[in-house]
């Protein structure tokens, strides 16, 4: 009789940001197996992932502890089989991984197969699967839909009475409602409201503006389960300057602190200003757009040079919060290294320096989100207004942005934790 | 307290009803007297609840793992108390137990912090915050299947994977019915288990299961199930189960289970007797039944003393595979320590103890059952036979009956894997 090799995730359902632990047991000693991820996105499309490992002389396989000697990572990487995801030979080309719906899990299997395989999965028999869930909702979070005084957006509420401090999310230049960080950021007990503001309407999209990001901050502010003194700004891309617009110019909208991700204070949302104003900036400078060798639009150098004239920029030397900012120093979509460069170089002259903490991920790309999802160094982009499908540059090599989403995730929910939490001095703590 | 958030973490926040849970809370004042507070509402809408008093830490954190309970429902330090002395909140119907029906779902927790050291009133006063954990019977992937073969009723679960895999045939006690949860365990942890419906609380059905035939037939179900290894089927009982298991592995030709787990249950059992008739004689030494100081059922008395006739014992001399009993010191309801005693020194006589593994657990009561659910010394029970209402008498105290449980579980799992897995070499490996 065969064994029977025993495959174990702990835990079997986890958070979207929670580490596992993946063990093989009751294998053969040095037997070589590889350890294999398989998900069915919500768009139907196949991602995985693959391991080669070595069994040990207790017949072990333990991810945490042990070499991956090839496949889709290498070396000890615990979490490898999510963070390096990638579509299945034959997919769709320039997929991104994107979560829609946040109720249901991200279900993944995990399968060990005889021998060291890099294709052919579907073909041969594992010796042993099962079945893991990533949630971006813990027990509890409530999800609400937010649609009042012309407010577009998605809040979700932790479990309990109340209050909590709150978050304003806003994603990117790609538009339309990404909910599954403000889930996530409720599971770590902040009310966090997801933002819309760009439409694909250009009709709708004339009437939003700085005015529009105001109420929804005054909104999530009057909430009665929401600490109006305790509400953070957190940006993604343009959402990150439209959180540092906000945070500059808002004369009555007054933020605990921001964390801008993948932004510049380059491109401006002046108040009175809608959004279709602020992205002509954009427009003007399209023409610097590049094409790598795989016909991948590389925007990078619509920003550059960063202008020397303080009007053309978020004046960030007159911020009066804390400020968190993240960059990849490989982001070939927008220029956010040297942005960050500037406004260190403004805030030291202003002053008010201490209060900016940059985080510079080397090998990282634009879309810095929250961790083990798979990276894509390219995929297709829809243009807001007018829907074009293009296929944009993100940057970032896979293993070194898996490190940069996992790292700054965790000082993110840091420094959230730290300005809006505590009103005595922090102490560290670890998280992941 | 103004301007903090107390920071209040369990994890995971979903986990199987086996899994410890992690309690901390931070970002309290330090010294602080708060109370942890765990309710959950059971399917039958009764509320449960369990709490503990402590005083934070310097750091201003409660670590319930490693913090002493000074009061409450659990006292020292319990990383699970908030959910093994669970009790019925006060002002609820009496004789309550607590089961789980619908595998499907989890068990939902709400844990709580409040300010001060509370023993009542948790609904009228507002807790500090909430978070909220789901305990699970199955694990992802785990597939359950309604069994309606040749008469056998029963609920099949099979984990996820291509298998093969040992099989578990899982008969609960004399309360009748059909009771799934630990069979879904059982799945989740790499076993095909099927639960086995025997005593049915329809009058008209128990009259289908005549003899021995029925539970080989079950057996068989399990053993020729495509996904099981034939000769790696172990018979899994409690109570009533327990001793039915005894019996088939000492008299049945058809069923050879591979290993034997045997919880609360004698050997004293009418030998080749149908169940009604089982039932019947039993009920013959019905007038031994005794009554405590609060009118509850004790059953104890009914086997005693242990006879000396072979044809009124099951002739523990034949059994030919391992066996482990587990029985509770404090168990009212029925004789097993002086069963498992007997049972022992009939073995040695016969030359086969060194099949025989005792676990015996001081202060525990009958239903020892899987860990860190809620302790009832005794609880509303229909008797099968005469569907007269009473309630019975189980024993235990809750914090021994506590420990017997998670270490029963563990033991018992570890004797299943160790017997039902097949392992690549014969050198003893650590446990999984």
């Amino acid at each position: 009789m065969n064994s029977v090799p025993v495959l174990t995730v702990k835990p079997w359902r986890a958070l979207f940001d929670e580490k596992f632990h993946v063990v093989v047991g009751n294998l053969p000693p040095t037997q070589e197996v590889t350890l294999h991820s398989l998900h069915q996105s919500e768009d139907t499309d196949y991602w995985e992932a693959f391991g080669h490992y070595v069994s040990d002389a207790q017949g072990r396989v333990t991810v945490a502890k042990h070499e991956s000697f090839g496949g889709t990572y290498e070396g000890v990487d615990p979490m490898g089989l999510l963070a390096s995801m990638r579509p299945i030979p034959g997919s769709r080309t320039g997929l991104r991984f994107r979560i829609k719906e946040v109720h249901t899990p991200m279900v993944v299997h995990i399968s060990v197969y005889r021998g060291h395989l890099s294709q052919g999965f579907r073909e041969q028999l594992a010796l042993a699967s099962v079945v893991t869930e990533r949630w971006c909702m813990a027990p509890g979070v409530r999800r609400v839909d937010i649609t009042e005084g012309g407010v577009t957006g998605t809040l979700f509420l932790p479990p309990g009475p109340g209050p909590f401090p709150g978050v304003l999310d806003m994603w990117g230049g790609g538009g339309g409602l990404v909910e599954y960080r403000s889930a996530l950021l409720a599971s770590h007990g902040f009310a966090a409201m997801a933002l819309m503001y760009l439409f694909p309407d250009a009709q709708k999209a004339a009437t939003i503006g700085f005015h529009y990001i105001e109420n929804a901050f005054r909104l999530l502010q009057d909430h009665p389960l929401v600490a109006s003194d305790k509400i953070a700004l957190l940006g993604t891309s343009f959402g990150a300057s439209v959180a540092l617009s906000l945070a500059v110019f808002s004369e009555t909208v007054k933020p605990i602190c921001c964390v801008c991700i993948s932004g510049s204070h380059v491109l401006t949302l002046k108040a009175n200003q809608s959004i279709a104003e602020s992205f002509k900036v954009m427009k003007e400078h399209v023409h610097k757009s590049r094409m790598d060798e795989n016909n991948c639009i590389i925007w990078r150098d619509t920003l550059l040079p960063i202008p020397e004239d303080s009007d053309l920029k978020v004046d960030v030397g007159r911020i009066t919060c804390p400020l968190l900012l993240v960059v990849g120093q490989d982001d070939t979509n927008w220029a956010a290294v040297e942005s960050a460069d500037d406004m260190t170089q403004m805030m030291e002259r202003a002053g008010n320096s201490h209060l900016l903490t940059t985080l510079s991920y080397p090998g990282a790309g634009h879309l810095i989100e929250p961790p083990y999802g798979p990276h894509c160094r390219a995929c297709t982009f829809v243009l807001q207004p007018g829907q074009q499908r293009v296929v944009v540059l993100w940057g970032g090599l896979t293993k070194p942005h898996a490190v940069a989403q996992e790292d700054s995730w965790e000082k993110i929910l840091d420094f959230l934790q730290e300005h809006l939490c505590h009103s005595v001095k922090p102490h560290v703590q670890s998280r992941l | 307290m103004v301007g903090t958030f107390p920071l209040l973490s369990v994890q995971p926040t979903r986990g199987l009803v086996d899994e410890k849970i992690q309690v901390v809370v931070r970002n309290l004042p330090s010294a602080l007297s708060v109370t942890l507070h765990s309710l959950h509402r059971s399917e039958d809408k009764d509320l449960w609840e369990a709490f503990g008093h402590y005083t934070s830490d310097g750091q201003g954190t409660v670590t319930v793992a490693k913090d002493a309970s000074l009061g409450g429902t659990y006292e020292g330090a319990e990383p699970m108390g908030l959910l093994w002395s669970m009790q019925p909140v006060p002002g609820s119907r009496t004789g309550l137990r607590l089961r789980k029906m619908d595998v499907f779902t989890p068990m939902v927790v709400h844990i709580s912090v409040y300010s001060g050291h509370m023993t009542e009133g948790f609904s009228k006063q507002s807790p500090l915050a909430t978070v909220v954990t789901e305990r699970w019977y199955m694990a992802p992937g785990v597939c359950r299947i309604d069994i309606r073969e040749h008469g056998v009723r029963g609920t099949l679960f099979l984990p996820p994977g291509p298998g093969p895999f040992p099989g578990v045939l899982d008969m609960w006690g004399g309360g009748g019915g059909l009771v799934e949860y630990r069979s879904g365990l059982l799945a989740s942890h790499g076993f095909v288990s099927m639960a086995l419906e025997y005593l049915s609380h329809d009058k008209n059905r128990t009259s289908d299961i005549e003899s021995k035939t029925y539970f080989e037939k079950a057996f068989r179900i399990v053993k020729e199930h495509p996904l099981v290894m034939k000769d790696r089927v172990a018979l899994f009982g409690l109570s009533f189960g327990a001793s039915v298991a005894l019996n088939l592995a000492a008299y049945s030709k058809d069923i050879s289970p591979r290993c034997c787990v045997c919880i609360s249950g004698s050997h004293v059992y009418p030998v080749n007797k149908s169940i009604p008739d089982v039932i019947m004689k039993m009920s013959e030494h019905g007038y031994k039944t005794r009554f405590d100081e609060d009118g509850h059922v004790v059953w104890r008395d009914i086997i005693l003393p242990i006879p000396t006739d072979l044809g009124e014992k099951v002739d523990m001399g034949r059994i030919k595979c391992p066996l482990m009993l587990v029985v509770g010191e404090d168990d009212q309801n029925w004789a097993t320590v002086e069963s498992a005693k007997d049972i022992a020194q009939m073995m040695r006589a016969a030359g086969n103890e060194h099949l025989l593994t005792i676990l015996q657990y001081p202060d525990a009561g009958h239903l020892i059952e899987p860990p860190y659910t809620p302790h009832f010394r005794a609880s509303n029970f229909i008797v099968p036979q005469t569907r007269q209402k009473v309630i019975m008498l189980w024993g235990g105290y809750t914090k021994p009956h506590a420990v017997a449980q998670e270490d029963c579980w563990e033991r018992s799992l570890s004797f299943l894997r160790q017997h039902l897995y097949p392992s690549p070499d014969s050198v003893p490996k650590a446990k999984l």
